[in-house]
């Protein structure tokens, strides 16, 4: 009896479920445009749940609607393996051309490799490939942003001080360039770098590590977070734990942090454009399947900003 | 007794079925969906992907035969794919550091077999705290750099084919007969469900469990470091974050595998389906173009559903 009820149950579920992967593929996909066959473009992302990743989806989906074309987003959730994955699955849906955002510039070479295989030409976004055929790479210079907001520091400080540094994600390239930039910026000058921490982009790590830090601290003068949401947790540990007087400098410029800025919490921030790296993108791909000539590296601008400037962007 | 007997097995088998069905139904919906399914191209990426999480999913089977959980595989997977590349960086013979690779997942499972029998640390807390301490290990011989470049013989493991079936593929059908042999045909796998059922029972009729317990421990090690090489070869790149995350996979396999986590009942063959059913998911999720947001819930809703199907069922 009971058994009966449940197999019907379960009968329910499964198609409820079939039904809702059957409305959900068909919603989610993009509906085919009449007549002209649009042409496709894989855009193969690091991650979508960081607002900066979205907003670069966001600029790319917006220039490939203006130029006519099926843009295709697989999101590789921060894991090299899964892009792999990703790369492979896009390929399979008859793509010209490769969009990609790599998780790691090195584990992504393999990947690039597969697309070169099929023949559909790539461009890396933000991050590079250190390997595979790239016809040209898109991204801001992180390294003359790491400088940018060092000598930012090195200047309101007046050449001397104790900094901490909050890292992004250990191996991470956007990490290395950020922190190599800024620790050219500091060198040389009378500037103490007392710490320097991974807290992997991450905010409440960013508040956990740096609560850790002001423990170990009696005296801080300046903080570069490699991220704006490190940046937002340094200042939530700062706040908590009744510290005076500590300069936060962050990346990337999110809403959050523009807010910051704007309320007088957080001193500066370097603004990557995450929108034109996915506009100039399409626009690139655009031009590649057009059979133009596109130079190998396209650099976008990087600015500082802080409470001066901070009401002009938006 | 024998009728008993006889309608569990009925019950054994039905359970099997339920998730071959599910399996079946699932790749019927697809193929409907999207012509690209069902292309021998995208079967073999299908396999691929799969293997990477059916190998692990499979050492997995053994410890949750017992009872048990290992939470460490994802890094475990790390540390020894990264140190074979360091290997293979400082000169060492392919094979070799392969080998050392393997025996490190293995010893690192034998250390969690350890904790649980001699120790008496909940298996739950025991994994916990090696998948940390694995993690840890990874970033400290790694410095949270990736080691890439490793040469075309390393890389003939994730990359190669043999009569066009990608090597990774072979490495799963190799590891599933092993394992299906020792669980059904050797007192070693009946030992296993023995201990899994009722520990006193089998420990009272002789059976050494903590010898057994060791053992399923070390499989799964073994297991987890066998995928970090599959997974480095076909990135040609160790990341010091790979496989994050990896463990709820493999669990989620056996589990849609109808393995019930309570211990002693299960299969190895429930487990390929059920990390067939994960990677059918993934891949045709990603060629109808669902956004990675609703595959995540559509995912959770799967293993969700599934188990609630056969908790109902006991």
């Amino acid at each position: 009896m009971e058994r009966k009820s449940v197999k019907r149950l379960l009968g329910v579920l499964v198609s409820l479920l079939l039904v809702a992967v059957l409305v959900v593929g068909c919603t989610g996909g993009t509906t085919p445009e009449q007549g002209e066959q649009e042409k496709k473009i894989g855009l193969v992302i690091s991650t979508l749940d960081n607002p900066f990743f979205v907003t670069l989806r966001d600029g790319a989906q917006q220039k490939a609607d203006e130029l006519g074309y099926e843009l295709i987003v697989l999101d590789s959730q921060n894991d090299s393996s899964k892009e792999y994955s990703n790369v492979q699955d896009v390929l399979q849906q008859g793509i010209s051309l490769l969009l990609i955002n790599p998780v790691d510039s090195d584990a992504v070479a393999n990947a690039v490799k597969l697309a070169n295989d099929a023949n559909i030409p790539v461009i890396t976004l933000d991050r590079g490939a250190n390997g595979g055929e790239v016809v040209t790479h898109i991204a801001s210079d992180n390294v003359a942003g790491g400088k940018m907001a060092g000598e930012y520091i090195v200047q309101q400080l007046g050449g001397e001080g104790k900094v901490v540094q909050l890292e992004g994600i250990p191996g991470a390239s956007s990490a290395r360039d950020r922190g190599k930039g800024f620790m050219e910026a500091i060198e040389g000058t009378e500037i103490d770098l007392v710490a320097s921490q991974p807290a992997d982009f991450d905010r409440t790590k960013g508040m956990t590590v740096m609560q850790n830090i002001l423990q170990a601290q009696p005296e801080i003068d300046a903080i570069f977070a490699q991220n704006d949401e490190m940046a937002l947790g340094a200042i939530q540990a700062i706040e908590s734990a009744g510290r005076q007087g500590i300069m936060v400098v962050g990346f990337d410029a999110i809403d959050d942090a523009l807010q910051a800025i704007k309320d007088g919490k957080m001193a500066a921030t370097v603004a990557q454009q995450p929108d034109r790296i996915g506009s100039l993108g399409v626009e690139y791909a655009d031009k590649v399947l057009k059979g133009e000539q596109v130079p190998t590296y396209v650099p976008v601008d990087l600015k500082l900003i802080t409470k001066d400037n901070v009401d002009t962007l938006d | 007794m024998l009728n008993q007997t006889k309608k569990r097995d009925w019950s054994v088998f039905l359970r099997g079925m339920q998730s071959v069905i599910g399996l079946l139904g699932l790749c019927i919906v697809l193929s409907i969906l999207t012509p690209r399914f069902l292309k021998w191209g995208n079967i073999l990426n299908v396999l691929t992907q799969t293997s990477l999480n059916a190998v692990m999913a499979i050492g997995m089977t053994f410890v949750i035969l017992t009872g048990g959980i290992d939470l460490s595989v994802g890094s475990v997977l790390a540390f020894s794919g990264m140190v074979t590349a360091g290997m293979i960086h400082s000169g060492l013979n392919v094979w070799i550091a392969i080998l050392v690779g393997l025996v490190i997942g293995t010893v690192l499972g034998l250390v969690n077999g350890l904790a649980v029998t001699k120790g008496n640390v909940p298996p739950f807390i025991a994994t916990l705290a090696m998948m940390t301490m694995a993690r840890g290990a990874t970033l400290v011989y790694s410095g949270g750099r990736p080691k890439s470049n490793l040469g075309t013989a390393f890389g003939f493991l994730g990359q190669g084919k043999i009569l066009s079936i990608p090597v990774p593929v072979i490495i799963l059908f190799v590891v599933f007969i092993i394992a299906y042999y020792v669980l059904t045909q050797t007192a070693t796998g009946r030992y296993i469900y023995a201990t899994g059922s009722n520990e006193k029972a089998a420990k009272l009729s002789g059976i050494k469990t903590d010898y057994i317990k060791l053992l399923v421990y070390a499989v799964s090690g073994f297991t987890a470091a066998l995928t970090g090489m599959i997974v480095t070869s076909m990135l040609d790149s160790a990341s010091p974050n790979a496989g994050n995350g990896a463990e709820l996979d493999a669990i989620a396999a056996v589990v849609l595998g109808g393995t019930s986590l309570s211990g002693g009942q299960g299969s190895v063959v429930g487990t390929i389906i059920g990390g067939l059913i994960i990677g059918v998911l993934n891949n045709g999720l990603n060629l109808l173009n669902v956004s990675s947001y609703y595959q995540q819930l559509i995912k959770g809703i799967v293993i969700l559903v599934a188990v609630l199907i056969d908790r109902r069922k006991r």
